[in-house]
């Protein structure tokens, strides 16, 4: 009986932001054209190198480059649903409805995490497949399955860490959105978005390791240019899946932490 | 019975203490409430405490209807915010029908509900979505809140033809409509109403209430009004109390305040009671008092 109504109240999380999302669908459009716009800028480097006389295989290096775009656009999508779970409830003022009613927190973020996903994967796919068109790429080797199953694994962990960006705007109304979108970039900076981690400084690289996003892109390189399937991943899985362990009940904490510093001090109201 | 009346239970029925009929609704003991800030004076960093409510004591009885009368910044919304388990005491306690407000925060948000002076909506959604999902955090199934939406907003005169607009098309009465319509869904035990007719047409204020009334009559809802309006209070409480600078200065029936206070009207009692008018404004900074400094 307890389950079912968490379950119903999660079910409550995802339908609000699937309303969102079609009263919001030309914005949607118009943000995914922007995506489109920037990932096309940076994949386009290779052909760009080419075309200015170095030698490289362009091929490669597009399906690189795009990959990282693509994870990045992953991560995007995730982080600004979760920072939502604040910030946007802020703004219109729900803030406060949403907090009083009797849905436990987890449940709220879980919620959260689960349209994140959903929504996150559907963007990601699509830029993927538009770019992929675009670029005329060939992946004739390219292992889809092991690149899913990469991103499933890494999902919990960014979900455990969108949840800590989400406390950000209940503790700073003004700019803590911002903060998160910082973290969403130092994470990837130290992962090896655009470029391998062995090219970073020594410091970052020691950082790297604790990034989800590095074991993200690299199994995800692995799947789609070598064709590594899922059972030869599993040194890119299994540091997710410890990340993931930590991240989510961490996730949690901060958030909870966040909510009764909010309360204490009353800024769990709209307009800061 | 007025048009708005509501004939059959909105909602399924409560159990637990709620049953016992018994025990009060709310039940605070010396509730407390301060914010404090950092403010730099002169070369030093002092933490300044503002008490937004001093120790409160008082109950309110099962099926009552407590009005408080306060003027802006008297703390009528943080003793609704702490009730409503969204602000943490700093001191006290309050129980709702036996639950702790703080340390069963999610026992108390079962049973309570809220309408504010902002209908706080997705102003892009419409007033069935936003019923909807809300429903749903109270673990209303989508099958149950389909057939009870569309009954509540009709017994509200919530016009069928606009349910599916986005909530930023409606007027300000509409979407208190909807606002009640969010907490009536709930079927809550205690009812928590933070100036809901304020900036409402006449007609508007007069439908709100007299769904409360009816909330109160025939669904057993205690109700706790916090209101500038003392014709309404007088109108719907059994017992109204004065807030003026966080501190409960009184509460008791209406004509027992007029006669402590030697009035004629509860507007003069007010004054006599608070030395002010309701359209007063605190300054917040009056109820301050400096704490240690830090260099």
């Amino acid at each position: 009986m307890m389950m079912r109504t968490e379950l119903t109240g999660l079910a409550g999380v995802v339908e609000r932001n699937v309303y969102l999302v079609k009263r919001y669908a030309w914005w949607e459009v118009a943000f995914f054209g922007y995506t489109l716009a920037s990932s096309y800028t940076i994949v386009l480097v290779a052909k760009g190198i080419q075309a200015t006389g170095g030698r490289l295989d362009v091929n490669r290096v597009t399906t690189v480059l795009l990959i990282g775009a693509v994870v990045w656009a992953y991560l995007s999508g995730i982080f600004e649903v979760l920072t939502d779970t604040v910030a946007w409830e802020r703004w219109e003022g729900t803030i406060e409805y949403t907090f009083m009613a009797p849905l436990p927190r987890p449940v709220h973020l879980f919620g959260m995490g689960v349209f994140a996903i959903a929504y996150s994967l559907l963007r990601a796919a699509l830029l993927f497949a538009v770019m992929a068109f675009l670029f005329h790429l060939a992946m004739p080797t390219a292992n889809f399955i092991g690149a899913f199953a990469v991103l499933a694994v890494a999902s919990v962990s960014f979900i455990g860490i969108g949840m800590m960006t989400a406390v950000l705007p209940l503790i700073s109304p003004e700019k803590g959105t911002q903060l998160g979108f910082m973290a969403q970039g130092l994470l990837l900076a130290v992962s090896g978005v655009y470029y391998d981690v062995s090219v970073l400084p020594a410091p970052l690289r020691a950082v790297s390791r604790f990034s989800p996003a590095t074991y993200t892109l690299d199994g995800i390189r692995s799947s789609i240019i070598g064709g590594t399937g899922a059972g030869g991943l599993w040194h890119d899985l299994w540091p997710l899946m410890v990340i993931g362990a930590v991240s989510i009940p961490l996730g949690l904490w901060v958030f909870h932490r966040g909510e009764v510093h909010a309360k204490r001090h009353g800024k769990l109201k709209r307009s800061g | 019975m007025s048009p708005l009346s509501v004939a059959a239970p909105i909602a399924g029925p409560r159990s637990g203490p709620v049953d016992d009929r018994a025990m009060p609704a709310i039940h605070a003991v010396d509730l407390r409430k301060e914010f404090r800030r950092r403010e730099r004076v002169g070369r030093r960093l002092a933490t300044k405490n503002s008490v937004a409510l001093a120790p409160a004591t008082f109950r309110v009885e099962r099926g009552e209807c407590v009005a408080i009368l306060g003027q802006n910044g008297s703390g009528k919304s943080t003793l609704v915010r702490l009730l409503s388990t969204l602000l943490l005491p700093d001191g006290g306690t309050a129980r709702v029908f036996g639950h702790d407000i703080r340390t069963d925060a999610r026992a108390v948000r079962r049973i309570v509900n809220r309408v504010s002076v902002e209908a706080s909506f997705f102003k892009k959604l419409s007033a069935v979505e936003n019923l909807s999902y809300a429903a749903r955090f109270y673990g209303i199934r989508a099958a149950d809140s389909r057939a009870r939406i569309p009954e509540i907003l009709e017994r509200l005169s919530f016009p069928a033809d606009r349910r599916r607009e986005p909530m930023e098309h409606l007027s300000r009465g509409m979407q208190q409509k909807v606002a009640l319509a969010r907490a009536l869904l709930t079927a809550p035990a205690v009812l928590l109403l933070d100036e809901p007719t304020t900036g409402l047409d006449p007609r508007s204020k007069l439908e709100v209430q007299a769904l409360v009334t009816d909330m109160q009559g025939q669904h057993d809802a205690t109700v706790l009004l916090c209101t500038h309006d003392l014709a309404e209070a007088e109108e719907l409480a059994d017992r109204v109390g004065i807030l003026h600078r966080g501190q409960l200065i009184a509460l008791e029936a209406a004509a027992e305040l007029k006669q402590r206070y030697g009035a004629t009207t509860l507007e003069q009692a007010f004054f006599a009671a608070t030395g002010g008018g309701l359209d007063d404004e605190i300054d917040p900074d009056d109820n301050r008092h400096e704490g240690g400094g830090s260099p």
